[in-house]
């Protein structure tokens, strides 16, 4: 690719200490992928990564042309040189089931809870109990140690972590600041108990200088301008923005100089009709027009694409490019796609 | 396979057509097509409303207006236009509030306005932009100003969302737990339970904090009165979305998360019994008519091959790489497009091509709506040449 003199190889450095990697974006641009694609490149040589989706979506196992998931977690990907990704779809209403049991031992009452739509309640009215659920299934994974799962206070300090890194598939940026905000959204139900607890610990792990929060964009003009406001945001909450992924970027076929001369049309037809004609290509002339619309329509495309590469390196951040895969999709593409973002220096 | 082509012009003429929804998943420019739609009415004669929900400054700027709020705003068009386009967007805390000021007398919306709950529910309940859309919709369809309303739905995390709002927030708010928590200990149905009243109760309280559900009892208590006039609201709103007046479209860009939302759309669509249109796929790359529609991704491939092999023709080559590019682009869309149509046989369609840019202004928004109705240039490049 030619944008790679753009890039210092160091760039990712300041997000390879993170152990969650909490991945948002405008609707569209593909987080789900760029999320798959980054823990899987994280877990490359010898690693274990979580990848969590909390939309509720089955995202990850429609992306890898799975069948759906039930709420926990298992290994789905390997990476290069003998790395795990495990996958989990996270849950509001599994994960407060879980909460209860684990905390209360109150498997009863969860059952008694779900008869009389408390579930439901807490789950969907009260937006920020199920944000502090999700985020906190993330988080507490990111905590685990080895051997020990959920309770904090039985955890050994000194045993290895479960996970090497954590990647959260997140809202999009529309909501990423609401559903990362969990204390002051919590603040307004719970001030006291559990779940101001919980919610507390989610928020440190989430704060914490070892969270980058990544956005993913396109080269275009809407999602460009969301990840600039995305990462606004999320300074502004004191979290600590991470990389800008540009997805799906195509090739660059043309010169730069070509790229002018096919915008302001002056890229010269006749030898045009001789190349296609020297390719032994039937109907040269009329081919040669056909295809002198789709270079001009590039072209326009193409210094449009620039121009926002440009902006979105003025936000001062690490910028990662991942290719337009058109020949592969599922597991195959999100490999490519790790494999793409190691060569640009992403490690753990 | 060769679609049937969705008419959008006899579509947005109807005069019976009174209602059209663009729903479809976020990112794949459901905004953009209802203000094109919009637009593209009123220049038939309509008068017509546009709400979207989509709170970014740029639509109401491209249709040359500062801002949109929940009131309708004129957006100036060219004299001579035959109708007329109004443009709001929704505020969903002011929508509720003036449902709830409707449905209470004074003192009860007061109690009700009032209460922290109430403040949850109209600006953080998972549902109540879609359930307000909707309310909107209704109230505006209800006035009978207008020829045409058309509606952007939320961009919800599923597309299905504006669907089961109404439900779900009846459903919350009419359902054993509201019922439960304002009931006399001991009565109704909660004997059934088994499990005792005052542990739930308390783990309710211990989950969400005392205060909180002292406000929702009151909360309860206040609502009550009104909540008969918001079911039936939300009952008549959804025969609306049912009546042959109002038209459905399903949009989606040609990527396999945004189609296979748009697949569950349909379905949907039809077992609720609503009046599926057809399907606007956005953001396509159609091929240049004539001979290099002929030419295949291999074959230019292998062109661009033999010319490298030469040298000499380095632009050629590039053109028959960057065609390849685009034609396996293409073969993708449509197998895409002829998956979902295989699956849903019938589906009408109509198809925008990808513009460069973003649409800043009526012309914008002028030229999708002709490509929407089928007209116009096929590609953004022999726009641009205009």
């Amino acid at each position: 690719m030619s944008e790679c003199e753009h890039r210092s190889p160091s760039s990712w450095d300041p997000c390879a200490d993170a152990r969650l990697h909490i991945v948002t974006g405008k609707g569209g641009t593909g987080k789900t992928t760029a999320a798959a694609a980054l823990a899987t490149a994280l877990a490359s040589g010898g690693g274990r990564t979580l990848l969590v989706e909390v939309e509720g979506r089955q995202g990850v196992t429609a992306l890898l042309e799975r069948s759906p998931l039930p709420h926990e977690e298992r290994p789905m990907l390997s990476a290069p040189g003998g790395g795990t990704v495990s996958v989990l779809a996270a849950d509001p209403e599994s994960a407060l089931m879980e909460y209860l049991e684990l905390f209360y031992g109150m498997r009863r009452a969860g059952q008694a809870l779900t008869r009389l739509g408390a579930v439901d309640f807490a789950t969907t009215v009260a937006p920020g109990v199920r944000d502090v659920l999700l985020t906190g299934k993330a988080t507490e994974a990111v905590r685990r140690r080895e051997g020990h799962r959920g309770r904090m206070s039985s955890t050994p300090p000194g045993s290895p972590f479960a996970y090497d890194a954590v990647v959260m598939d997140a809202p999009p940026t529309g909501r990423i600041g609401r559903f990362l905000d969990v204390n002051s959204e919590v603040a307004g139900l719970a001030r006291v108990g559990p779940v101001h607890d919980h919610a507390e610990r989610a928020a440190e792990v989430i704060r914490s200088e070892r969270t980058r929060v990544h956005v993913v964009t396109l080269l275009e003009e809407m999602p460009a301008q969301e990840t600039a406001d995305g990462l606004d945001e999320i300074a502004g909450l004191g979290l600590h923005p991470g990389a800008v992924l540009i997805n799906m970027v195509r090739p660059q076929l043309l010169g730069s100089a070509d790229v002018e001369a096919a915008h302001a049309g002056t890229l010269d037809r006749a030898s045009l009709v001789a190349g296609l004609a020297a390719a032994g290509l039937p109907e040269p002339g009329d081919l040669a027009a056909g295809l002198q619309g789709e270079l001009h329509t590039h072209a326009v495309r193409t210094e449009l694409e620039e121009r926002i590469r440009g902006e979105l390196a003025s936000l001062g951040r690490p910028v990662l490019e991942l290719p337009r895969l058109a020949r592969c999709s599922g597991e195959q593409a999100v490999q490519r796609l790790a494999g793409a973002l190691t060569e640009q220096g992403v490690r753990r | 396979m060769t679609p049937e082509t969705l008419d959008v012009d006899g579509l947005l003429d109807d005069p019976a057509r009174r209602v059209v929804v663009c729903c479809g998943s976020g990112g794949v420019g459901k905004t953009t097509t209802a203000a094109a739609l919009g637009l593209r009415a009123a220049e038939r004669g309509r008068r017509t409303v546009v709400i979207t929900v989509d709170p970014a400054r740029r639509l109401a700027q491209s249709m040359g207006l500062e801002s949109l709020d929940n009131t309708p705003r004129r957006v100036p068009l060219p004299e001579g236009t035959p109708g007329e386009l109004h443009a709001m967007m929704l505020d969903m805390k002011r929508t509720f509030d003036q449902v709830v000021e409707e449905h209470a007398d004074p003192e009860r919306a007061r109690q009700i306005l009032d209460n922290s709950f109430y403040e949850t529910l109209s600006t953080s309940f998972s549902g109540t932009q879609e359930y307000m859309a909707m309310e909107r919709l209704g109230q505006l369809r209800e006035s009978d100003e207008w020829d045409l309303v058309v509606v952007d739905t939320p961009p919800s995390r599923s597309a299905l969302d504006f669907l089961d709002a109404p439900e779900r927030l009846g459903r919350f708010l009419n359902g054993r737990l509201m019922r439960f928590l304002t009931a006399p200990a001991g009565s109704g149905p909660l004997r059934l339970l088994g499990a005792g009243v005052g542990m739930v109760t308390s783990v309710i309280g211990k989950l969400v904090g005392t205060q909180f559900l002292n406000d929702l009892r009151s909360f309860t208590a206040a609502f009550e009165t009104v909540f008969g006039g918001f079911q039936e609201r939300a009952e008549r709103t959804y025969r609306l979305l049912q009546d042959p007046g109002t038209a459905f479209l399903v949009v989606a860009a040609p990527e396999p998360d945004a189609m296979r939302e748009a697949a569950f759309f349909v379905e949907r669509l039809d077992s609720d019994r609503m009046p599926l249109a057809g399907l606007v796929l956005n953001r396509t790359h159609p091929l240049p008519e004539g001979p290099a529609a002929r030419l295949g991704p291999e074959e230019a491939e292998q062109a661009a091959e033999t010319l490298s092999c030469d040298g000499g023709h380095p632009v050629a080559e590039a053109a028959l790489r960057l065609h390849a590019e685009r034609a396996r682009t293409r073969e993708r869309e449509l197998l895409l497009r002829d998956r979902l149509l295989t699956a849903h046989p019938g589906v009408r369609v109509t198809e925008v091509a990808a513009l460069a840019g973003d649409v800043h202004d009526l012309t914008g928004l002028r030229w999708v709506g002709a490509r929407l109705a089928g007209g116009g240039p096929a590609t953004e490049g022999a726009a641009d040449a205009e």
